[in-house]
């Protein structure tokens, strides 16, 4: 078990001028399931192998524990990439099939012997361990390829996009094990996603990069409730929060008709940069429905409804008449506007629905900088 | 979506029931299930005179890997051909089925599990190592990083002596511009655990022989990659006579199989040395050498071994100060395509013309040493007709298992995700098929041997080097045609 440090490692592929990774400082804790994650060529992946050795570190160092492992090379780092080969042999022993990379190592047989049974006592395969692969299951053939990671008892395990094969039921179900069984093994765990639903449900903490630079680490309640600045809150949570850029008036962001008050925070981090704006974001489940007069109500009018059951989300446009944010940007939607709304009253398409924002509940970044301004 | 073919427009792909999930594919179309380790459902089709291998995955891998193909054969990469990608599949009831990735087969390769029907001894098992090396290194040398190395996730074809081998599987890998030691080193220690499982695992079927050292023979691909390596990549610095140690260094590098593209030279820090380094070395010298003089289009070794017989004819046969492209000339037609021609039609199924040309060469020497002088070529290749290569099994297609060995074994290579193969119905069959790589005797011509009876009709060119038919003639009545 060990720690990983990353000090302000960086990578520069040859013949580029931007680092892949730019001085990336992370330092994960001893057990610590830490996702990465971001868009395509955020830097996630390479980060990930600049740890597990398969790419350089230019600039910077990389620590297993109290061990540099900056020039080592991958096989000497005391590192497992788990789902990167997981053939099994057919004619092996679910036991044998988990434990002949050790005999590779020149681990003793008894040694070897006591690592497998302890690995299939985790992985519930302890009555199958003197059975051929033929006779398991696909789940369990599955877990003897994660035993085969496991009995070499290593520091650190990497995961790059592990269910990114798998259909949708699968990759929920398998989700949920290698969380499970991370935990149970509390072996150091860096795993990179492109999904941050999967970011969400399975890290103790989660790093995220875009362009090559960490945005923000944190337990996945902090960077849902405080987003250090405009991608992150963009990126992190799903539907996506709702954002746009705003004027300011007396101490107020002018969405449409209504009136949002900023934070002391906010009014005293507004620089001339932001010409007199400020990008506010809100998520749909800080809304609520209110009647067309409401002080402060946004008029939304339909154009989808998506219905789960224990919620309804409605997707819709804030007519531009209303006064809507104008040249929204850092968000994908323009001025399409989600709202969480009671399962049990949905308008239909083409209805208008108003809405206002729950008092405290809205984000406030610089105009300029994207930077979070209010403080929480 | 509707069915989509993206890649090689063969109208007969749209024939084949694309409707069906893969594992379902009647057996009149399946030629074979496959002896490799396979992440997904793999299976061998046959489409008109044509083998195809047909893996069903999700769009996203087949078109990547698909893509990745293309590239590396474009790159000259040791690698099969990819055909098509098929996405839009759904079955009879509409319900959607997983994309395919359509690749050719690799005539006359073998699958490493095909080579011993009994045991793998250590020497074949030394070849196979040696091959996938040299495979590794290349791929190595053009940015390719594989993540998944295997005996399983390559096809070996023989190779005079030797063999040579190919990429069939590269889902896993990437291409980067150049790689680093970290990625290369990464490859190598995969190859490492994953011929050891192989071994073990034909050990544990007991197919393995005995003198057979599994993590000797893992680290002898270590070794050898690391060779190969360091000959081809290695910084030399020299002091005095610069051009011949230059000139010494390319010929090293001919004699490994390769040529040097680019060289990079540069005074060292003192001024007093010349540093050089290789910057773009190509494998396949002798193999270019061969195509330049006589078109053959073969493998590494088995050019080196034509070329040895082409210069040997050069200095014994043609007319000195002779020109090189013209001794070429007539070797090929008088010595090379007489003795493959001279291989009945039902026999042309078990090797290709240059590996045939190879054996009959190894089989003219033993007949030399046995006579004790030496043995005219056509002597020889009745002789090798009549005696060795009927007893040869055919390995144009050799796909998957036979019949008995499954019966025998019913041997289910599986991985973590592939589900449980359920009752298949195994054929292995050799189709007809005229073309092959090598274009010896592919062209279809009709070079007229006399045991062609109902083929096309005779080219009159070719007449001067006919012979009879080696089957009808005993070896000593045979002419000599070399």
């Amino acid at each position: 078990m060990a720690t990983v440090t990353y000090d302000k490692a960086t990578r520069i592929y040859p013949g580029t001028e931007r680092p892949a990774v730019d001085k990336l400082d992370i330092l994960i804790e001893d057990g610590e399931f830490l996702v990465l994650v971001g868009p395509s060529g955020c830097g996630k992946s390479t980060s990930l192998r600049m740890l597990a050795g398969l790419e350089d570190i230019d600039e910077g160092k990389i620590w297993v524990g109290d061990r540099d492992v900056t020039n080592i090379q991958p096989k000497d780092r005391d590192i497992a990439m788990v789902f990167q080969s997981y053939a099994l042999y057919p004619h092996m022993s679910v036991a044998d099939n988990m434990g002949f990379a050790l005999k590779i190592a020149g681990v003793p047989k008894a040694a070897i012997r006591e690592r497998v049974e302890a690995a299939a006592k985790i992985l519930d395969l302890t009555e199958y361990l003197e059975r051929r692969p033929r006779a398991l299951s696909g789940g369990q053939r599955q877990r003897v390829a994660m035993g085969r990671a496991i009995v070499r008892q290593p520091q650190v395990f990497l995961m790059d996009e592990p269910l990114s094969n798998l259909d949708a039921k699968l990759r929920v179900q398998t989700r949920t094990q290698i969380a499970a069984l991370q935990r149970r093994l509390g072996t150091t765990t860096v795993y990179v996603t492109h999904d941050q639903v999967e970011a969400l449900t399975m890290g103790d903490r989660i790093a995220v990069l875009k362009d090559g630079i960490l945005q923000q680490v944190g337990p996945p309640r902090e960077l849902y409730d405080s987003p250090v600045n405009v991608f992150v809150a963009g990126f992190i949570g799903s539907p996506a929060m709702n954002i746009g850029t705003y004027k300011v008036d007396a101490g107020s962001a002018l969405v449409g008709r209504a009136r949002v008050p900023l934070s002391r925070d906010t009014l005293a981090g507004l620089r001339e940069e932001d010409r007199n704006a400020v990008v506010l974001g809100f998520r749909p489940e800080s809304l609520d429905r209110a009647a067309p007069n409401a002080d402060g109500a946004i008029p939304i009018e339909v154009d989808a409804v998506e219905e789960l059951g224990s919620d309804a989300y409605v997707y819709g446009t804030v007519p531009a008449e209303a006064g809507a944010s104008k040249e929204i940007h850092f968000s994908s939607g323009d001025a399409q506007m989600i709202a969480r709304i009671d399962p049990r009253d949905v308008p239909r398409k083409g209805e208008t629905v108003w809405v206002t924002i729950r008092k405290g509940e809205q984000h406030a970044f610089s105009s300029a900088t994207g930077a979070r301004l209010d403080k929480k | 979506m509707p069915l989509t073919f993206k890649g090689a427009a063969d109208p007969g792909l749209i024939a084949l029931p694309w409707y069906l999930p893969l594992g379902q594919w009647p057996k009149e179309t399946i030629a074979a299930l496959p002896r490799g380790i396979s992440r997904h459902v793999v299976r061998f089709a046959r489409l008109d005179d044509k083998v195809l291998a047909i893996k069903e995955t999700n769009p996203r891998i087949a078109k990547q890997e698909f893509e990745l193909l293309r590239k590396l054969g474009k790159l000259g990469a040791p690698c099969v051909v990819p055909l098509a990608v098929v996405t839009g599949r759904q079955d009879a009831l509409g319900a959607p089925l997983e994309a395919a990735l359509v690749t050719a087969h690799l005539q006359f390769s073998l699958p490493y599990r095909a080579l011993f029907s009994q045991s793998l001894r250590a020497e074949t098992v030394t070849r196979f190592v040696d091959a996938l090396a040299v495979l590794l290194v290349r791929l190595h040398l053009i940015g390719f990083f594989w993540g998944d190395v295997s005996l399983s996730n390559a096809l070996f074809r023989r190779d005079a002596a030797e063999f040579t081998a190919y990429l069939v599987d590269a889902e896993t890998g990437e291409l980067h511009e150049t790689l680093t030691s970290g990625q290369r080193n990464h490859d190598l220690d995969l190859a490492r655990t994953n011929i050891v499982g192989e071994m073990f695992d034909l050990e544990a079927q007991e197919h393995l022989h005995e003198s057979v050292d599994p993590l000797a023979v893992a680290d002898r691909l270590v070794a050898r990659y690391g060779e190969l390596w360091h000959a081809l990549t290695e910084t030399e610095t020299f002091t005095s006579n610069i051009p011949l140690h230059i000139a010494d260094r390319v010929k090293a590098l001919n004699n490994l199989g390769f040529d040097i593209g680019e060289l990079d030279m540069r005074e060292a820090e003192d001024g007093k040395a010349i540093v050089i380094r290789p910057k773009v070395v190509d494998a396949g010298h002798h193999a270019r050498r061969l195509m330049r003089l006589t078109g053959l289009d073969v493998q590494e070794n088995q050019a080196r071994r034509l070329l040895n017989d082409l210069d040997e004819y050069r200095v014994i046969v043609a007319p000195p100060g002779e020109e090189e492209s013209y001794a070429a000339h007539q070797w090929l037609t008088t010595v090379f395509e007489a003795t493959v021609r001279a291989v009945p039609r039902q026999f042309r199924a078990k090797l290709e013309p240059a590996q045939i040309f190879h054996e009959v060469l190894d089989h003219r020497w033993f007949l030399a040493e046995a006579a004790g002088h030496d043995v005219p070529m056509a002597v020889a290749v009745a002789s090798y007709i009549k005696n060795i290569l009927p007893e040869r099994p055919d390995e144009k297609a050799v796909l998957g298992l036979t019949l008995a060995e499954m019966s025998a074994e019913r041997t289910a290579e599986m991985t973590a995700d592939l589900p449980a193969l359920t009752e298949e119905v195994l054929t292995r069959e050799i189709p007809e098929f005229d073309g092959d790589n090598t274009g010896a005797w592919g062209r279809d011509d009709g070079y007229g041997d006399s045991d062609d009876d109902d083929d096309a009709p005779v080219q009159l060119v070719r007449k001067t080097t006919k012979r009879e038919g080696p089957n009808r003639t005993p070896p000593s009545a045979t002419t000599d045609a070399s």
